[in-house]
């Protein structure tokens, strides 16, 4: 309580200097983790992070805190398994708490195929060393007693992916926490600073354009999520992604009941009950590309819906707020990271969808270590941008997509 | 609800009487270069402002349908039948 009332301040604002090393568009998670990296390991620090809105603005202060490893393919799986272990690292190592509460997930299987996915997960992750495994309704109620798991269910629960280590955080926090420590090393964090345009010459990029001036640097990271294609746009880049709204939305505190998070694809829902009681209900994307944000109905009623069939008795508590995020979803559900094929030095660490604040600390770490040593290190590199135009793509989509 | 679109067919409807067909693209012809056809498959303008898009009614008359959206506003300018004279 009384750390609300310290003087000293998380980060400073600063004029903008004539030329950095690095200037990286968009200071959300993805944007100060790759900053702190920079930083912390590999002494990059004349950065600037750019953002048009205030800190934590887009969608790494809009999601709704879910972390976990139990992706599905060879590529995926140790990637998200690192990153989480990087969160678990992360109050002691950033000297801040960011309140990491590994809770366990449950993924629920409503059919023989799901249970088929969910076994293949499961078996996947074992043998990649994940804590996963499929349980069945005794094990189910046991730690989810106040579910429904009775068979008059429109679409009954029959078994369970379990993964432990599984939980959620303080998005907040996270962010928060490494902008500190990004400016505790002298990195710069610009809010209020839009990216308008950027000057390149043949493969080679000269400046990057805001409206508070031209910054003179030949490296940019593009860190823009929902806006990506918007910065790519302005180099000429093309790239395999489409923005849409991804809404949630959080109730009335409530005693605690529920101490796990609980997803299911079929039903397009996943539930967490915060420490304050709060249920924060996520939903699947809305179904169409756009750029708005605006909370809608049919989507709380299709979140009201879908979380009733798990818990009926939540039928009379109140939602207190729905808001909505940009996702910028690829084709394979897996990010893009790498630097353009047609540009010199444009970075990108996009194409983080609807799954991408776990993914942070590991992302940004390895994005920094392709920009400071200008290799790409192993565990990213089937994240390539050139994955499409060789015929590449993953197969996250199972695990990735809360439904489809 | 969100927005409405007007089926050329039926009139004003919930956009959730409708399937979403994605960003309106000219199909390369089959023997263009690979790099078109690479573009045309993976790659996409995602544009942030008005674009031109396919819908599906497919809650009505069930037929494809073309529209203009301001994709920052969701305010749809216009919708046709991509067979219609388009003006
Ligand atoms: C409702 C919802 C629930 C989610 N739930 C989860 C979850 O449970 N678990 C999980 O792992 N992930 C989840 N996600 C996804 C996750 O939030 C994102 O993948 C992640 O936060 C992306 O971080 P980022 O730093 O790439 O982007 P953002 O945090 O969106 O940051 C991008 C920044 O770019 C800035 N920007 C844009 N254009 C410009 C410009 N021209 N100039 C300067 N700055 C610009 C924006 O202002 C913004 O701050 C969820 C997302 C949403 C919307």
């Amino acid at each position: 309580m009384f750390s609300l009332l310290r003087k000293e301040r998380m980060w400073r604002s600063h004029d903008l200097r004539r030329r950095y090393d690095v200037v990286i568009v968009g200071a959300g998670v993805h944007g100060l983790s790759t900053a702190y990296h920079l930083g912390q390991l590999h002494g990059v620090r004349s950065v600037a992070l750019l953002d048009r809105g205030y800190l934590g603005g887009g969608n790494s202060g809009r999601n709704t805190a879910i972390l976990r490893s139990n992706y599905r393919t060879p590529e995926g799986i140790p990637f998200y398994d690192a990153s989480v272990k990087l969160y678990e690292q992360m109050s002691e190592e950033l000297g801040w708490n960011v309140m990491f509460s590994q809770c366990g997930h449950l993924t629920l299987a409503h059919s023989d195929a799901g249970i088929v996915g969910l076994r293949v997960r499961a078996e996947n992750n074992q043998l990649m060393g994940v804590d996963s495994r499929l349980i069945d309704l005794g094990e189910i109620r046991r730690l989810v007693p106040g579910m429904d798991l009775s068979d008059r269910a429109r679409y009954p629960i029959l078994a369970a992916l379990y993964h432990p280590p599984g939980g959620v955080i303080r998005h907040d926090a996270v962010v928060w926490g490494y902008a500190r420590a990004c400016d505790r090393m002298g990195i710069e964090i610009h809010t209020d600073t839009e990216v308008t345009g950027i000057r390149r010459n043949g493969r080679k990029i000269e400046s990057v354009v805001t409206n508070r001036g031209e910054i003179a640097t030949e490296t940019v990271l593009n860190c823009t999520a929902g806006w990506a294609t918007t910065i790519s746009d302005m180099v000429s880049v093309p790239l395999p992604i489409v923005s849409y709204p991804l809404q949630a939305c959080v109730t009335q505190p409530l005693k605690p009941f529920l101490h796990h998070v609980i997803v299911s694809a079929t039903l397009h829902v996943y539930v967490n009950q915060t420490d304050k009681g709060e249920l924060v209900i996520g939903a699947e994307i809305d179904p169409y590309q756009s750029y708005n944000m605006r909370a809608t109905l049919p989507t709380l009623e299709q979140m009201a819906t879908y979380t009733l069939e798990l818990f009926p008795q939540l039928h009379a508590i109140r939602v207190l707020r729905q808001w909505g995020g940009i996702c910028d979803m690829t084709p394979d559900f897996a990010p893009i990271i790498g630097c353009a094929e047609e540009v010199d030095r444009f970075y990108m660490n996009v194409g983080w969808g609807t799954y991408g604040f776990k993914a942070a600390p590991a992302a940004g770490k390895f994005t920094a270590e392709m920009i400071a040593t200008g290799s790409t290190p192993g565990i990213i590199a089937p994240f390539t941008p050139a994955r499409f135009r060789a015929g590449k793509l993953l197969g996250e989509k199972a695990a990735a997509a809360v439904s489809h | 609800m969100s927005f409405q679109l007007r089926c050329p067919q039926c009139g004003p409807r919930s956009v959730y009487e409708f399937r979403f067909g994605g960003e309106v693209r000219q199909r390369p012809l089959p023997d263009a270069a690979q790099e078109e056809w690479y573009r045309y498959v993976h790659t996409k303008k995602n544009q942030a402002g008005e674009q031109m898009e396919w819908w599906f009614h497919r809650s009505g008359c069930r037929q494809w349908l073309q529209a203009v959206r301001n994709t920052i506003s969701n305010e749809v300018k216009r919708t046709w039948f991509p067979d219609e004279d388009n003006e």
